[in-house]
Parts: structure tokens; sequence; C-alpha cells
């Protein structure tokens, strides 16, 4: 994939994989087109972001759980005003809040592919695009979402 | 346990700053700026800086009491407070601190500070610019979620969404700050107004934020001297009484990623019954409201969360008439505030709630006796505070 394909200029703080394992399982399924989310195995609680025990029943046994990659739109912002380097001149550009119904309401961010003046209505049913950076010296994946069809 | 209150121990005795610069401008350091607004204060309190023996700040202010005290040839330091949460969360937190160790006798003076040199420390403005990132901002940095704008837009999207309310209010909040700051010659916007049409026309930072939706970013430095409530008594200015200070945030508030269960509040939702509850007030009885801007979409949501008007009313209620001190059902952000003041993290809004008691505003509410500030909307912890004058103990 050349940088081209990215929706957002290379040169942005690249993510990583938490360094004392937490969320690897996150990390390594989205490289593999898998949207892999926590779950307290003891109480069933979906839970994100990653944390070390549940928030609900504190078992620390929490298990990962493969999730349909599609949500809705909870919130969203068009940013205009570039406040890195690697976005000057670039934008404006669209996150979304996007929700997992099936997953407990998790929320999870990411980028509105498309046309970045179009209009946004919260609600919206979106598909996630995985946007792989194969090329990067850590290579990682970013999550990004698509209205649906 | 019985009165567990701090309502009318202490009392705010002294206020000072620097003068407040544009990012950069400063030609002191933060350390300096810090030691001169803390000096200003002691001289409008009457007090001999030696005589200090505690300190409470927050947001990880840089300039360390033991350091300040050595520097200040302080005789014995007793208290030494940091509050955790970064933006201007904690600021009446830092007040409810100072004012708890004085009422139990832990320290006698009290000094609540923020110092702030951006140009020497690097702008809050900018995103951060390391090659990678692990943790919960790998879930935001890489998708272009980096400033604290950036970061909160979508909080107040979707509040609008949920509540019908309408950006007209935020314009309000905006050109009644700056209406403020011409006439208070401390302002770095004083000489500078803004016109309704220079707010409309203004370029988008992010959507819902408009440029004059967001604070300034600049250096310098306030603080404020908390001491027992009959120790002010018979000092030289009229004592700001503590009526009540809290903080703290709702369940969960600070889940990663945006999964804060309450994601349509400023933060405030526990905050202000435990806040009025502890003064005594309620909304109708506060003359004069500063309202921390990191973001006019956040001081709305205070408003409405802290009772002073519904979602429902809000589009009637929040207008530039109605919030300006000359004649304003709600007088905000009476010097400028974060927007058109200064942005020294909020703690000018406090100094300027004193200032209202006092009666020595530049836009001077008449016969204020209750003065309220709401610090950090959308962040975790945030925190209020109410000042009263001696008629309200």
């Amino acid at each position: 994939m050349s940088a081209s394909q990215f929706y957002l200029p290379e040169g942005l703080p690249a993510p990583a994989p938490a360094p004392d394992g937490l969320d690897k399982p996150y990390w390594e399924g989205v490289q593999g087109n898998k949207l892999i989310v926590q779950r307290c195995k003891a109480c069933k609680t979906f839970q994100w972001g990653p944390e070390w025990l549940c928030h609900k029943c504190h078992s620390f046994d929490i298990g990962w759980e493969e999730v349909a990659p599609n949500g809705v739109i909870y919130s969203w912002e068009r940013a205009w005003h570039p406040v890195h380097p690697a976005l000057k001149e670039h934008g404006p550009y669209i996150v979304v809040l996007v929700e997992l119904p099936h997953a407990g309401n998790i929320r999870m961010i990411g980028n509105l592919l498309g046309d970045p003046r179009q209009e946004i209505k919260i609600g919206s049913k979106l598909d996630a695009v995985f946007e792989h950076h194969a090329g990067s010296k850590m290579p990682y994946t970013l999550v990004h979402w698509r209205v649906s069809k | 346990m019985t009165n567990r209150t701090l309502r009318g121990k202490t009392a705010v005795v002294g206020v000072g700053e620097t003068t407040y610069y544009k990012r950069s401008g400063s030609p002191d350091s933060e350390f300096v700026l810090a030691v001169k607004a803390i000096l200003a204060a002691c001289q409008d309190a009457g007090i001999d800086a030696r005589d200090v023996d505690g300190f409470a700040s927050y947001s990880n202010d840089r300039n360390d009491p033991s350091r300040i005290a050595a520097a200040l040839g302080i005789r014995e330091l007793k208290f030494s407070n940091m509050q955790w949460g970064g933006g201007g969360g904690h600021g009446s937190g830092a007040v409810a601190s100072a004012a708890a160790a004085v009422a139990t006798g832990v320290a006698d003076c009290v000094v609540v500070f923020r110092a702030l040199a951006q140009g020497q420390f690097g702008r809050f403005g900018q995103g951060p610019k390391m090659a990678a990132i692990s943790g919960d901002a790998a879930y935001s940095l890489p998708y272009g979620v980096l400033s604290a704008a950036q970061m909160f837009a979508m909080r107040c999207t979707r509040h609008l969404h949920e509540t019908g309310v309408s950006r007209d209010t935020y314009k309000a909040v905006s050109l009644a700050a700056y209406h403020h700051a011409q006439n208070n010659p401390r302002a770095v916007m004083y000489g500078r107004p803004l016109t309704s049409e220079a707010y409309d026309d203004a370029r988008w930072i992010v959507e819902p934020y408009q440029l004059y939706d967001c604070c300034m970013e600049n250096d310098g430095a306030a603080a404020l001297i908390i001491v027992s409530a009959e120790r002010a008594k018979d000092m030289k200015n009229k004592p700001a009484y503590v009526l009540g200070a809290v903080a703290g945030s709702e369940y969960r508030n600070g889940a990663p990623c945006h999964n804060a269960p309450l994601y349509a509040t400023s933060s405030f939702t526990g905050i202000a019954p435990r806040l009025y509850e502890m003064a005594g007030v309620k909304p109708k009885d506060v003359d004069a409201l500063q309202s921390y801007e990191n973001f006019t979409g956040g001081v709305v949501m205070s408003i409405i969360e802290h009772g002073f008007c519904s979602h429902e009313e809000a589009n009637s209620f929040l207008t530039y008439d109605n919030l300006i001190a000359q004649g304003g059902k709600l007088p905000l952000n009476t010097s400028g505030g974060n927007l058109a003041e200064c942005y020294m993290h909020g703690l000018e809004l406090i100094t300027e709630a004193v200032r209202q008691i006092r009666g020595d505003s530049s836009n001077q509410v008449k016969n204020a006796k209750v003065s309220m500030i709401t610090s950090g909307p959308m962040v975790t912890p945030a925190s209020s505070a109410i000042f009263g004058s001696l008629e309200t103990l």
C-alpha cells in the first residue's frame, strides 16, 4: 500500500502495543482484519479500552472476543486546524466515535473514510476498514470506518 | 461526625497575578512568574511572604513548593499539595485542598497558584510529536485526535445532538467574555473587541468549535491566599469566605477511549449538588459566575449542569444580554476569563470571583454576595467553588 492510500498523512504518532502486553490481542487482531475486544470471562461484560481487570466484577480473568466489525456513529468531529507538522496543508478530516451496540455499546475512535466534507449523521451505520501500515518500521493497522451501503 | 464542611471556615484574603502575556511573550521564566504572582498576592493581603506555610496547585504545575519556599525564605513549610488530573479541572479543587488544610489546622496560610510559560515549555494547542505511542493514547493520536480541542469537540457534538442546544449559546459565551475584557486592563484582549460578525466569520478549528470558541495560549501566573475565617476578619481586604469547594468525577468518567458512560456532560453532574449542599446556596443566589472555558461548549454544559437553566431553556437563557455584568441575569466570566483575559488555567477565574465579592472587579456586579467558579468542563476530575461575603455566613 502506498502512502497516498492512507487516510491521514504519514508522520503522526504510530500506535504500538503496550509494553506490558495488555492490549496485544487487539493490535494482532487488527493486522489480521479482525476486531477483537475485551469481554470478561466471568460476567460477560464487554469493556473498552483495555483494562487489567473487569470494572463490573473485578475478575482478572479478562477474555478477548472477536466482534462484528461494524457500528454506528455516536459522535463526530471535523478537524480543520493542523496541530501537527504532518497535517500541514492537509484537512479537513473527520474523526468518528463509533458505538458497537452488539458489544455492550463500547465505543472506539477512527476516521470516517470518503469525502472529508460529507454530511455526517449521528446514528449512521458503519463498517470497519482496516488500514495496514505494513511498510512501517513496526507494522501496524488502523481501524477506519465507512458508511454502510 | 458532625459539621464536616468547609463552609465559612476559611477565606481568601489576597489575590495577585503577573502581567499576562501572549504565549512566548514572557520575559521571565515560569518559576519567576510563579514567585512574582505569589509575592503580589501576599502584598495584596498585607502579609509577609515568609509567613506562607502551604501551597496547593494542579495540572502538574512544574514549580515545586519546596523550591519556592527556599527561594522566598519561607520559615516553615507545612502543606504541599498537587491534585492529579490535567487541564484546569482542579482549580477549584486546589481551593478545596487549601481550605481543608487551613480549616483542620494542617497549615495556617496557604497559597493556591498556577504558573504557565507556554513559550518556555511548549504550547497546549499543538499535538505531541513522538514517533510511536502506546497505551490509551494509541487509540486516538494516530487518528488525528491530538489536541485538547480535538479531544473535547466530540463530547460537545454529542451534547448538541442529545439536547437540542444551539451553537448560538457558544457565541454568547464568547462575546460576553470579550466584552468584559474591554473593561479589564489586565486582559490580553483588552482593546481588542470581538464583533458578532468576526465571531461568525472565524475559521473552524475543529467542528463544533470556531476560533473564538477556544481559549488562548498564554504566559503568566496567578495566586491567591487562604487563611482561617477568624484571622481574615482582621486583615486589610474584605474577605471572600469559602462557602463550598468540591471536586471529583462521575462513575467511570475516566474510562479510556471516550467510553465515559455520561459522555454528553461536562463532568459536573455529581459535583454541582454536592457544592450547593455544602455552600447552602441555590443557583438563583449566585450573583456572578466564572466558568472555565477550555471551549465555549464546555461552559454551556457547565452552566446547565450547575442548574442555572435546563437544556430546554438554554437557547433562550444563554444570550449575550443575560451573560454580561451590566444588567445580565447571570454575569459570566466577568474578567474575560480564559478566552479574553488570560489562559492562566482558570486561576484567573478564581481571583476574579474573589474580586466580585470584594467589589473591585473591572465588571463589578452590584452588591455581589455569592460568587461561583466552575473549573474544567469535560475533564476528570473537575471542581467547583463558591465564595460568599460576610453576610452570607
